[in-house]
């Protein structure tokens, strides 16, 4: 059974699930209480949980991380939330140097189950510090995952995964897909598992890699090469650390050509790790080189006019697939 | 400064006999460290805590199991109060498999849940965050046991202790901030680092109360800290209780701290906490020379049998090296 909701709806019923399933999950961070969060992702928590469980914060997000390192360590499960992902800068030392080694220099003895939500990326005129695309800084880290979904059916489940997952979870939500990702969400219980991406389109000339706010126009590029004759497989990672190697693998050796799309900038992003893998592994599988259609290196203006020139759209990515098929 | 009440407390003769023995054990465990370093036997970084014993005993001695303990660098006394035994800490110190780390790490970023006890990062200060977050949890428990978060008087110009100390004062949270005021952050002398001569005088901005005491006077330390956990296991809130002490030796064993005069460090070594101890033990009828003898005689058998079990312990295994990364 599932029901129409949009990607911020789906977020809040996850909230509102796994709290209700497990006393151990509390929600953390700034004007989420009785306001309900700056984007409305905890609408209603504070009624149905009281302040302690729907935590407002001051504005401390090295202290949000913190406490939640604490607790977590307590056998808590919390889930912070950064206001927007671009604050995360403010609590990075706890994420990566306190959360991400504790396992690892407890000697295996501890484990730090805490969800970071970070409301990510651009395309709505947020300007320098309200657009960023952090998941790189963080997917570098050993010992932290990253899930970016891109459907309101994977913000859901995946936000469950996190919140169940004994590590530190990093989930990178996307503003622009707030209220602009509607679709079917399970009732209930299911879970994305974190770590598994989605093959969204079938296709045997070409593979598209992409994940979050790109899945959109990766898949509007892919139906328009549809109409050129060019069939082209679709992959949402979903998930990206770990992330889903063996799918991607499993494409390039029925297409033989990948292109990867992110919004986040080019240098040291996704796009540049999952060639990097490719060119190690799977070299002779190539008919062409791996494409990559990213930000530039860039900051993210205020101005629409030189953010849309920055952002990829559907017909950059139409642009790289036609030379990906044609080289 | 607002003043804290004096708090009463009477300990039994055994019990001023074994903080004496604590006290020594420590400085035998941190004079044994030095030597090993030396001979090149421990490579890791050695913190050393001479000098300062009486505010790990004063603070840590009499804490139940369940209370928690965030130490920083240079306490690694409080490990062994809480209840890690001296071997294994001297394998830590070794990077040997049986160490606390199991070799990821040495000196004390490693910790212990089921003795309550969280283990820095070199990052200072940002252990505030996370005791806030262990206390937070106590308080949600309604249970009284506290939190003690230590950190030096260079750390106390970090966000994170600022950012701890609010939001424990806006929760109440069951949490005692121990300054370890010892007037070098590696060379910085305080009056390079802060304006105020009293790191205690900080609480007053944040709603609690905040007290200096000489932190060489073991019963002072333990009097006050006492009172400031009385008043959190009440459910009082956080108290700050500023140490003034000094470091004997450098940073750490491999800075000559050329940066101090003679004189100063004359003064300092006059204020000896366990000469001043031991009188005072002497002066009440419960020291001799047979029970100081049993004591030393005790102390070095452990020290030895520690460092044989450091010696002897077996090297991490390589396939280690990149394991227990996730839960």
């Amino acid at each position: 059974m599932s029901h129409e909701l949009t990607y911020l709806e789906a977020i809040r019923e996850a909230l509102v699930e796994e709290m209700r399933r497990d006393d151990k999950v509390f929600v953390l961070g700034e004007d989420v209480g009785a306001y309900g969060g700056a984007f409305g992702a905890t609408k209603g928590l504070y009624d149905e949980f009281g302040e302690y469980r729907c935590l407002d914060t001051p504005i401390s997000e090295s202290c949000i991380i913190g406490v939640s390192v604490g607790a977590a360590l307590r056998g808590y499960r919390p889930v912070a939330e950064m206001q927007f992902g671009d604050f995360i800068t403010c609590g990075f030392d706890q994420i990566v140097n306190q959360a991400a080694t504790l396992r690892y220099r407890y000697g295996g003895r501890a484990a730090c189950p805490l969800v970071v939500r970070a409301p990510v990326g651009g395309n709505v005129a947020g300007g320098l510090y309200h657009s960023q695309n952090p998941e790189s800084w963080f997917v570098h880290r050993p010992g932290l995952k990253v899930v970016a979904p891109g459907t309101a059916w994977d913000a859901k489940g995946l936000l469950k995964a996190a919140i169940r997952d004994d590590n530190p979870v990093i989930y990178l939500e996307h503003k622009y897909l707030y209220r602009r990702a509607k679709g079917p969400v399970p009732e209930g219980d299911e879970i994305v598992p974190i770590g598994k991406a989605a093959i969204r389109r079938e296709g045997r000339n070409a593979t598209l890699v992409t994940y979050g706010a790109m899945v959109m126009p990766a898949l509007e590029a892919a139906d328009r090469m549809a109409g050129e004759g060019v069939e082209t497989e679709g992959i949402d990672l979903r998930s990206l650390a770990p992330w889903d190697k063996e799918a991607v693998f499993a494409s390039l050796d029925k297409t033989n050509r990948v292109v990867v799309v992110h919004e986040d900038v080019k240098t040291l992003g996704m796009g540049a790790e999952i060639s990097a893998a490719i060119m190690e592994e799977r070299f002779d599988k190539l008919d062409a080189p791996v494409m990559r259609v990213t930000y530039p290196d860039a900051h993210c203006p205020f101005s629409s006019v030189l953010e849309q020139h920055n952002l990829p759209n559907a017909d950059k990515i139409t642009e790289a697939l036609r030379r990906l098929v044609a080289y | 400064m607002p003043s804290i009440k004096r708090h009463k407390f009477k300990l039994s003769s055994e019990q001023l006999l074994e903080m004496l023995y604590w006290l020594k054990l420590i400085r035998s465990f941190d004079e044994r460290l030095s030597i090993l370093v030396r001979q090149g036997l421990v490579r890791s970084g050695v913190y050393s805590g001479i000098g300062q014993e009486a505010i790990v005993v004063g603070t840590c001695y009499g804490l139940r199991t369940e209370d928690y303990i965030c130490p920083l660098h240079r306490d690694l006394g409080t490990f062994l109060i809480k209840g890690v035994p001296a071997g294994v800490m001297m394998a830590q110190m070794y990077g040997k498999a049986t160490g606390l780390s199991k070799g990821r790490d040495s000196a004390l970023h490693s910790g212990v849940p089921e003795l309550g006890i969280f283990g820095n990062t070199s990052m200072l200060g940002a252990n505030a965050p996370v005791g806030a977050g262990l206390a937070l949890t106590f308080k949600l428990e309604q249970s009284d046991n506290i939190v003690l978060v230590y950190f030096g008087e260079g750390a106390s110009n970090t966000g994170d202790v600022h950012e701890a100390m609010n939001f424990a004062a806006v929760h109440k949270l069951p949490l005692v901030f121990i300054c370890e005021n010892n007037i070098y952050s590696y060379s910085t002398p305080i009056e390079k680092s802060m304006a105020i001569e009293d790191v205690a005088d900080r609480a007053d901005a944040y709603g609690f109360d905040g007290v200096a005491i000489n932190g060489n006077d073991v019963l002072a330390v333990y009097q006050a800290t006492q009172g400031a956990i009385a008043r959190a296991r009440a459910g009082e809130g956080p108290t700050l209780v500023e140490c003034k002490t000094y470091r004997w030796h450098g940073h750490s064993e491999h800075d000559k701290p050329f940066y101090r005069t003679a004189d100063e460090e004359a003064v300092w070594k006059s204020r000896d906490p366990l000469p001043t101890f031991t009188s005072y033990l002497r002066g009440q009828g419960v020291l001799t020379d047979d029970i100081l003898q049993g004591i030393d005689q005790r102390i070095r058998t452990e020290i030895d049998a520690a460092v044989a079990f450091a010696e002897s312990s077996p090297e991490p295994s390589p396939e280690d090296a990149a394991t227990d990364l996730y839960a």
